[in-house]
């Protein structure tokens, strides 16, 4: 056996070196966020945020189109996604207790790790190739099956937070089990279904590679959902990608404004949360 | 599923007696009629819940039926061949495997050690007015989108390390062959340390409810035997294995099929090539540069083709990873959500 001051230093060490990962991780996403706030901050301007973009060299471009398309496709996305998930996550709550319902949740839990670029093939190959061009219906598709796995599993766990003494007063009232389901537990679990859905809303505002061949973008604003559609995620991708240093600058804006929703979405679903569900 | 639903709603009595009183109606009411409320109730959510779950089998079967081309010219060959050249017709999947797969590694090699780094710390060391926070904090880096990081690793990571580290690894390294050749930034190992930091929470985020669902009895015996902290430390991780394991599994999971950051720094080139500061190409950043852009139909099918392998390996992967977590959090937890 090692000596009690060897094994004490060893103790100590781990300790330090683990705090120390921790502290790269946090300073990580501090250098980030810094960096992207100090970058966009420059470029940040009320015109920016309502008009559309200009060619190159003419003043006051801005990315109005980019943002109405994201809050558009999010839009289509949750019309489809939520209704879905929710529905499959009621089911996996209430009756999915069996072997059966365990392999769903399996299936469900292993489609939430699919790359999103999957999802942005396998709906051109279902819906752009057939319907014969790009549309922002087609990425809304795209947006919904990644927000399907993710609404159906926070609502399933949503609604198991819910106590078995409220099912069981509804159920000795003589109401059938879907009353008792729709008008009981889904509404006292009401909120934690939202906060779920606030957190799919903001995984899928950022992602880029499903709107890649659907929604593709576009450099004006259109409110058209059968045509191509701008969101803020491409119209970074785009200008990341460009030549311009101009372009470049609007990049970061554009960064800044869709990583503030994204976060202030995260933060307000924890402030919820840990108001209502301490132990979750 | 079908037969089970049947059951309650035809159990219900036949014979609807109506007596006069009006006491004795409400309850004949409530008997004679028939309860298909429940039945599909149950048919209609289950069916949503299939639908999700079988979206699986609907992706993998509509991108083999988009993939027959290629398949029928190169079966199984696909894999194998080093060849992609869209003007010759002639297409293989080897440098994208490998640019892959090398990208997912280098990711691993610096994400598992910092990500059980921290875990170890929010579990076992950290109080939880303390932990809590930074674990929130790790997880808001997993909120950042993929673009993002794509776009810092283009103007900030990349200029750094061009003009910083690569040239230092080259000189004290520059022997081996992983380390030779021109190096402007973009590239497969830049590509792996953008993803290292993106794997990292959901790794972090695992191994912590991994973790936490290990019985605080085991550190307590430990502890009462004599030993540090950190000696009951490994005692949880022996039995933690599995857990950690799966969720190793599933940041590679994750790594393989990230798509932005990857296109967006990688160096889009499909070569194999020892050095990681050549530019490469994954998988998932080829379907996402040159899907538009394919002209014909074999150079697309040969593109879903590769979508194909992709999903197959990450379903597999993430299957896998699913296991081995569940066998420790008992499907309780949150590491899906990360």
């Amino acid at each position: 056996m090692r000596s009690l001051t060897r094994r004490k230093l060893l103790n100590n060490t781990m300790t330090v070196l683990t705090g120390l990962c921790s502290l790269f991780a946090v300073a990580s996403l501090f250098f980030i966020l810094g960096y992207i706030f100090l970058a966009g901050v420059r470029g940040l301007s009320l015109s920016f945020l309502v008009n559309s973009p200009k060619p190159i060299g003419e003043p006051n471009s801005g990315i109005a189109n980019a943002i109405v398309g994201s809050v558009i496709l999010i839009t289509l996305g949750s019309l489809i996604g939520m209704p879905v998930g929710i529905l499959g996550g009621i089911y996996l709550s209430e009756f999915g207790s069996n072997k059966f319902g365990l392999l769903l949740r399996f299936l469900i839990d292993t489609l939430t790790g699919t790359p999103s670029i999957i999802v942005g093939v396998f709906v051109w190959t279902v819906m752009v190739r057939p319907m014969g061009h790009f549309s922002a219906l087609s990425g809304g598709v795209a947006l919904g099956i990644m927000m399907m796995p993710i609404v159906a599993r926070t609502t399933e766990e949503m609604i198991r937070l819910v106590p078995h003494s409220l099912r069981e007063a509804g159920l000795a009232l003589g109401a059938p089990r879907w009353r008792v389901t729709l008008g009981i537990v889904l509404r006292t679990a009401a909120s934690g279904v939202a906060t779920g859905a606030m957190l799919a809303i903001a995984r899928i505002a950022g992602e880029t590679a499903p709107l890649l061949f659907t929604a593709l973008g576009l450099n004006y604003l259109s409110t058209n959902v059968l045509g191509q559609m701008a969101s803020l995620p491409f119209q970074i991708y785009y200008y990341a990608q460009s030549p311009y240093e101009e372009w470049h600058d609007m990049a970061w804006a554009a960064t800044l404004v869709l990583v503030t929703m994204i976060l202030a979405l995260n933060i307000a679903v924890r402030v919820l949360t840990r108001n209502r569900y301490q132990q979750a | 599923m079908g037969s089970t639903l049947a059951g309650k709603g035809s159990a219900t009595p036949l014979t609807p007696n109506r007596p006069s009183l009006p006491f004795g109606r409400a309850v004949s009411s409530l008997r004679a009629r028939p309860r298909i409320g429940d039945p599909l109730f149950k048919f209609t959510t289950g069916l949503f819940a299939v639908l999700i779950a079988g979206l699986a089998v609907l992706i993998m079967v509509s991108m083999a039926l988009n993939s027959t081309l290629p398949f029928q010219k190169f079966g199984f060959g696909f894999l194998t061949r080093s060849i992609w050249d869209p003007v010759a017709g002639q297409f293989g999947a080897l440098p994208f495997i490998y640019g892959t797969a090398v990208s997912s590694v280098i990711a691993l090699l610096i994400s598992v050690p910092i990500s059980l780094g921290v875990a170890i710390f929010l579990v076992e060391k950290a109080p939880r007015a303390l932990s809590n926070p930074i674990l929130f904090i790790v997880q808001l880096l997993a909120a950042i989108p993929s673009v993002v990081f794509g776009l810092w690793g283009i103007f900030v990571l990349a200029p750094m390390l061009r003009n910083h580290v690569y040239p230092a690894l080259q000189s004290s390294l520059g022997f081996l062959p992983l380390f030779k050749g021109n190096q402007n930034g973009l590239g497969l190992l830049t590509a792996g340390l953008i993803l290292s930091i993106m794997v990292l929470p959901i790794i972090t985020a695992v191994t912590t409810d991994v973790l936490r669902a290990v019985p605080g009895i085991q550190r307590e015996a430990a502890l009462a035997l004599g030993s540090t902290k950190w000696e009951a430390t490994l005692i949880v991780l022996q039995n933690a294995k599995s857990g950690i394991s799966g969720a190793i599994i599933l940041g590679l999971g994750r790594a393989i099929g990230e798509t932005m950051a990857v296109t967006m720094v990688i160096g889009n080139r499909p070569q194999i090539s020892a050095s990681l500061f050549d530019p490469s190409f994954t998988i998932a950043s080829a379907i996402a540069n040159e899907f538009t852009e394919a002209t014909t139909e074999i150079y697309l099918q040969s593109l879903i083709e590769l979508g194909l392998i992709l999903f197959l390996v990450t379903f597999v992967i993430n299957m896998l990873a699913r296991l081995l977590v569940w066998s420790v959090t008992r499907g309780e937890g949150r590491g899906g959500h990360a």
